[in-house]
């Protein structure tokens, strides 16, 4: 049967991995090739690579770094930050990446979901989705609104409404980051996370507020969510992939072993 | 590096570079051709793929690839066709409103279809165990049951089971994962990008002699 995915991601700024709380406060804490090669070794499943300033310095993703990352590590692996069109797109991938994600891009041009669906496979491309929450409205019926520029910015746009668009445009995954939990390390946003997952046909990776391994646990059965990402529990050395797993397997979720 | 010419064929849009870059990690300067003429001298030929059957076809009966191919496995030159080139070998796909493929295995490729009650959802993505049920050089000092990275909404089926020697089981779909007929083995599965027992079937196949 088909295993959970856990996911590690790496939020990489001048070729060092960062890591912040609700986007602020960023402290480096390593080099994203040697992280990534080390967490493949310890049977991480996935790898996603933010490169976070890209987008704000506007410039194109350090190819360098993707080319590298796929030297070294032979699962799948997901980049973004600073995907301006296809052209991005078609370079990371040629660069050895997977899947390609997509965040704010889509918002303000959802066809670029379509376009990178039709020309690489709607399997290369993730759309990335931030979401707040807002309470119930007649705006925004789930009660979580899409937000953009690393939480900074609403944009009006009804999270699961989004999910589904993204859908039906070709996206192959989404990834959905709960901005409220993101960095607390307090668990998942278990709600918003449920209801995308049982209303879209596509894999949803879960994003935001791990710390411990039961969080894990809790998206990946109650909220449903087909593979978990993390970052700070691993990156400071709290757990390794090992214990996680571990963990997850004892309390009946499949996972991938070595 | 090895001197042993690999051709990784390249017939489409999909992403070839994972598959070059894991032969070069086992050591092997693969050429990534669309040449006929390049396969045609190649020791070893591996045709990988992402995308839809139809698609691929096309790209290939447009560069003249088919025969190359089917001439390539006439010859008895190891081949391994990976995910899409693990369908493209059989006759026919349900994919694209039905399309015509190499027939160089007996059967066809089916989209995922659940029992009543069996939700999941399509592509199939992720990690998934491959049960091994016949011996073959490929799997050569891998455990049965271990892990593979797939992604696919469509499985081949083949005809004779006799050419299956893996399975895996998503929903309730029991479908094969690894086929081989001869000097032919294809995976569904991205072994490419499947870890260790994923590079280790690879490194398998570069050393295979059928």
């Amino acid at each position: 049967m088909l295993s959970k995915r856990v996911i590690v991601c790496l939020d990489v700024r001048d070729r060092k991995t960062t890591k912040g709380v609700k986007f602020k406060d960023n402290v480096d804490i390593g080099d994203p090739i040697e992280m990534g090669k080390a967490y493949y070794d310890e049977c991480v499943d996935e790898l996603v690579f933010y490169d976070i300033t890209a987008s704000a310095e506007n410039r194109p993703i350090d190819i360098e770094m993707v080319r590298d990352v796929a030297r070294n590590v032979f699962i799948p692996f997901s980049v973004g930050g600073g995907i301006r069109g296809l052209d991005d797109m078609h370079n990371v991938l040629l660069a050895g990446a997977e899947k390609v994600s997509v965040n704010s891009l889509a918002v303000c041009s959802p066809e670029i979901i379509a376009e990178g669906a039709k020309a690489f496979g709607n399997q290369c491309i993730v759309l990335g989705m931030d979401a707040l929450r807002v309470g119930e409205s007649d705006a925004i019926p789930s009660g979580y609104e899409v937000v953009v520029k690393g939480g900074r910015e609403r944009t009006g746009i009804d999270v699961l409404e989004w999910a589904k668009r993204a859908e039906e445009l070709g996206a192959g995954e989404i990834c959905l980051n709960s901005i409220d939990a993101d960095g607390t390390k307090a668990g998942y946003e278990l709600t918003i996370t449920s209801m995308i997952s049982e209303n879209v046909g596509i894999p949803v990776i879960a994003s935001g507020g791990a710390g411990t391994p039961e969080h894990l646990r809790e998206v990946l059965v109650e909220g449903k969510a087909d593979a978990a990402l993390i970052a700070s529990m691993v990156h400071f050395g709290e757990y390794s992939i090992a214990t996680i797993k571990d963990y997850l397997a004892s309390n009946g979720v499949r996972v991938r072993r070595l | 590096m090895s001197s042993a010419k690999v051709a990784v064929v390249d017939y489409s849009a999909g992403n070839l570079t994972s598959v070059a870059l894991a032969l070069r990690h086992l050591g092997y300067d693969p050429l990534v051709t669309s040449r006929p003429e390049d396969i045609a001298a190649a020791d070893r030929v591996i045709f990988p793929g992402v995308g839809a059957a139809g698609a691929a076809m096309e790209n290939i009966a447009t560069r003249g690839l088919d025969e190359s191919l089917k001439a390539v496995v006439a010859r008895g030159r190891p081949v391994l066709g990976i995910c899409i080139g693990c369908q493209i070998v059989l006759d026919h796909s349900e994919e694209d409103s039905g399309t015509t493929c190499l027939g160089l295995i007996p059967g066809k490729v089916r989209r995922f279809q659940f029992s009543d009650g069996i939700d999941r959802k399509v592509p199939h993505m992720g990690w998934n165990e491959v049960e091994f049920v016949q011996n073959h050089a490929l799997t050569d000092g891998i455990d049965t049951g271990s892990q593979f990275y797939f992604v696919h909404s469509y499985h081949p089926v083949p005809t004779e089971l006799s050419v299956v020697y893996g399975y895996s089981t998503y929903g309730d779909v029991r479908f094969a994962a690894f086929l081989a007929a001869g000097n032919l083995a294809t995976v569904q599965f991205h072994t490419e990008k499947s870890g260790p027992p994923g590079l280790r079937l690879l490194s398998n196949f570069l050393s295979w002699t059928p």
